[in-house]
């Protein structure tokens, strides 16, 4: 039985300490070692406000966080920033290194890491995200889609128990989006990496195994995709979803629950 | 008012400094017909930008010449009639919120106008007009552009543009980074620009979804050069010359493909929304 | 901006090039002083051929190195002509009421030109052969020392390698607003003097405003991964020192003996 990883306890959030509104009202949530979950919601909702507080990057007003059974504050969030790593929306402005593999090296020279043990683990990295023939190259010559593997790169070269995405995808082009997602996918698999994945895009959302949508502050939903989706009229569901549905509104044998791409081919061969 | 885009035969390159770069549009001969919504699709690098650029002059053709309607950018073209002609070919770079830069929403709407000749008075109630087009409401006007949601600033953006009265409307990503619901207001708002005004509009865009959904013909470019101009049914038909151009096709076209595949079983025609996928799957008698 | 030579990196693998970066700029500046112990042709023709030799041995074209001194110009030539009508001594050539040009004066006005050139030179083939961000290292390496003085010199590193890494960016940038304005009817370079100022606020703004948006974005990237000024860091770029450095410090050397033996003070060639 997996043990949960992130302990999120009655987490309370106010941008404005003296407005009344709360981007987060106490939330609560665990996440298992090696879950990948899927938090969804409209701008506002909250959802980057909590990528931020499970970094440490913000300062809850209440409620706790516990990563790996340590709780989350500010003497313990320098060492916990090693088991818990996040990839930002603009693959510019996280690239800090002059080239692929400086980039990389850095939170590894943060940490005052031996250059051998530094060169084995960036080789490491770069090789999980394939991009080991481009570590000398400087970032103008990488795509939106190469400076995110970059970055992910980054993070796992820490060996961390959990990677955030906070709308990672959202910069680049639909194929980049897909191989990318492809390539987590495969890491979750080979790294038994917990994911957590901040996004509006149901597509990314539903290649996750659990889905956190939040509202106004709230979480609304939480559970498996088909549970999420069944029956929600107010995000656009993902695609095969979508074909099982235009199947059914006219008058086809769809079976009634929620199915993904495969199981969508697989129904249509019969 | 014919408002036709001709490439003739343009050629193109940048020069920085003593270096010239390679070319980076060849010999493109294109024309697009008044009215009609052109997506320009390629690979990165392929010279969309270029292409854009090219039609308002901020690419000066090396060879060739380009006309937009009656007006002509050669070679040699001098600036005053260039400024005429950037009022006419109206452009949306990608991430167009980067360029707000005046202390209200009005004074940057209002700048276009005002650089054109518009008198301060007719431009203010331009920039009203434009700003309801948009869907923002009168408020905006007074508040700092940089006080506004991504979203928001995006529109104010593009009303900006519009507030010019271009005759072409020319698009670059329009939808980059916003979630589906913006990116899809921020589309339907473009479409309904170029219906209810005849509108001749041109977007680049690297969403196949948006292609079929918007547009009615497709330049592919490749190369710097232009390999297909087409509509849109014709464009996503050959899936294999697509491939060679490292080109996406919409989410329907690929299920297909992956279905037909996958099970041997052809659909009897080329799906590129999911309303066809439905249709083919129940002519086929699979679904 | 296209015409400055000085400060390009013209990649190559010339003996020059491969030289660690500290050793480029010792020798550089160690040249910068040395020159004074020039005071005859002989001394000025000993320098000239060293400075010619390590031209050469850049392996770059003579006729960049020449484009590289253009922009330098008129004022290597303001200042010859100062030491021409400045300076007296010697047979007088011209005596026209307030000015006088003597043998002493053209003599040194040769020697000042040439020192000038060779200068440039000389710093040219430094700026040429090193990459911006070895350069950098470079500095930071010599200057390590004053960390005892409490110098902050790694932190002036990193922000020194960043704003370098984030070049092409602003370049782009700029462009790119510039393309913008310029679709909203802005004319640059038109007009009086107050009205091209006034068109670059449109452009100045926006990247001022992209700029801050962007050092907040990094900030959080940074602290993300783990980045704390003030603590020891390791690096991952390394430099290091080798044969040819120690005898490219020997040249140098040499090349002071043989001034010293050339100069013209009671020494044996005269």
């Amino acid at each position: 039985m997996p043990a949960p990883i992130i302990k999120v306890k009655d987490l309370t959030f106010r941008y404005d300490k003296r407005s009344e509104k709360e981007t987060l009202a106490n939330v609560s949530f665990t996440i298992d070692k090696g879950e990948w979950v899927a938090i969804v919601g409209h701008n506002g909702s909250g959802k980057s406000t909590l990528a931020r507080l499970l970094v440490g990057l913000l300062v809850p007003q209440s409620g706790l966080i516990t990563i790996a059974g340590r709780e989350l504050n500010d003497e313990s969030k320098w060492d916990l920033r090693r088991r818990i790593g996040m990839v930002f929306q603009n693959p510019d402005n996280q690239f800090i290194g002059t080239t692929v593999q400086d980039d990389v090296a850095f939170c590894l020279e943060n940490l005052n890491m031996s250059f051998d043990e530094m060169k084995a683990r960036v080789d490491e990295a770069l090789e999980m995200v394939d991009m080991s023939s481009f570590r000398e190259h400087d970032p103008s010559r990488l795509s939106g889609g190469q400076k995110q593997r970059v970055a992910i790169a980054g993070i796992l070269a820490l060996k961390p128990d959990v990677l955030i995405l906070d709308e990672a995808l959202v910069m680049l082009d639909p194929r980049s989006r897909r191989e990318l997602l492809a390539s987590l996918q495969q890491l979750r698999t080979t790294q038994n990496i917990t994911i957590i994945s901040i996004t509006h895009d149901m597509n990314e959302a539903a290649a996750a195994d659990r889905i956190l949508m939040l509202r106004e502050g709230h979480i609304e939903k939480c559970g498996p995709p088909q549970h999420v989706f069944q029956g929600e009229i107010e995000w656009e569901p993902p695609f095969a979803e979508r074909l099982r549905r235009t199947l059914l509104k006219r008058n086809r044998s769809v079976p009634n629950r929620y199915m993904t791409e495969e199981e969508m081919v697989q129904w249509l061969w019969k | 008012m014919a408002m036709e885009v001709i490439f003739d035969n343009v050629s193109a390159d940048y020069q920085l400094g003593p270096i010239r770069s390679p070319l980076v549009l060849h010999s493109v001969d294109v024309t697009i017909k008044s009215g009609s919504y052109t997506a320009v699709v390629g690979y990165t690098g392929a010279g969309k930008s270029s292409f854009l650029k090219a039609m308002n002059g901020l690419l000066l053709p090396k060879e060739g010449q380009i006309s937009i309607g009656t007006s002509v950018i050669k070679p040699d073209k001098n600036k005053k009639a260039l400024k005429s002609i950037r009022k006419r070919v109206g452009m949306v770079f990608q991430f167009p919120e980067s360029q707000l830069f005046a202390e209200t929403v009005e004074k940057d709407i209002c700048f276009g106008p005002i650089n054109f000749g518009v008198p301060k008075t007719e431009a203010k109630e331009i920039a009203k007009q434009v700003l309801e087009q948009v869907g923002l409401q009168q408020d905006i006007l007074k508040k700092s552009p940089f006080s506004l949601s991504g979203g928001q600033k995006r529109r104010v953006a593009i009303a900006g543009i519009l507030a010019i009265k271009p005759d072409i409307l020319v698009l670059d990503e329009p939808g980059a980074g916003l979630d589906p619901n913006g990116r899809k207001e921020i589309m339907d708002l473009i479409s309904s620009w170029h219906r209810d005004r005849g509108m001749t509009t041109v977007l680049v865009t690297h969403d196949m979804e948006d292609v079929v959904t918007y547009a009615d013909r497709v330049i592919v470019m490749e190369k710097g050069q232009v390999v297909l101009h087409d509509d849109v049914e014709k464009v996503f038909s050959n899936h294999e010359q697509l491939e060679k151009w490292h080109l996406d096709v919409p989410d329907a076209r690929r299920f297909q493909l992956n279905f037909e595949k996958k099970t041997g079983i052809l659909l009897p025609k080329v799906c590129l929304t999911i309303d066809d996928l439905a249709d083919a799957f129940i002519e086929v008698g699979l679904a | 901006m296209n015409k400055l030579i000085l400060g390009r990196y013209f990649p190559g693998d010339s003996w020059i090039h491969q030289l660690d970066p500290r050793s480029k700029l010792l020798a550089c500046i160690y040249f910068i002083f040395v020159l004074f112990l020039a005071n005859n042709w002989q001394t000025y023709a000993l320098l000239w051929i060293f400075t010619l030799v390590v031209m050469y041995l850049s392996g770059v074209s003579f006729k960049t190195y020449l484009r590289g001194v253009r922009p330098l110009i008129w004022l290597i030539l303001f200042t010859v002509f100062l030491q021409v009508l400045f300076t007296s001594g010697g047979t007088i050539y011209v005596d026209w009421g307030p000015i006088t040009i003597s043998e002493f004066g053209i003599t040194n006005g040769i020697y000042i030109f040439c020192r000038f050139v060779m200068i440039v030179f000389v710093s040219t083939v430094v700026t040429l052969t090193t990459k911006p961000i070895d350069l950098t290292d470079g500095i930071n390496s010599l200057l390590r020392p004053l960390r005892a003085l409490k110098v902050p010199v790694d932190e002036f590193a990193l922000m020194l390698s960043i704003s370098l890494r984030f070049i092409p960016n602003l370049l782009d940038e700029t462009q790119k607003v510039m393309d913008a304005q310029a679709a909203r009817g802005t004319e640059f370079g038109e007009g009086s003097l107050v009205k091209q100022m006034k068109t670059l606020v449109p452009i100045f703004l926006p990247l001022f405003v992209s700029s801050l948006n962007r050092a907040e974005e990094l900030a959080n990237a940074m602290e993300v991964r783990g980045y704390q000024s003030g603590e020891k860091r390791s690096t991952f770029r390394r430099l290091t020192w080798q044969k040819r450095d120690t005898l490219c410090l020997l040249f140098m050397l040499a090349l002071t003996a043989g001034l010293a033996f050339l100069r013209a003070d009671g020494s044996i060639l005269h």
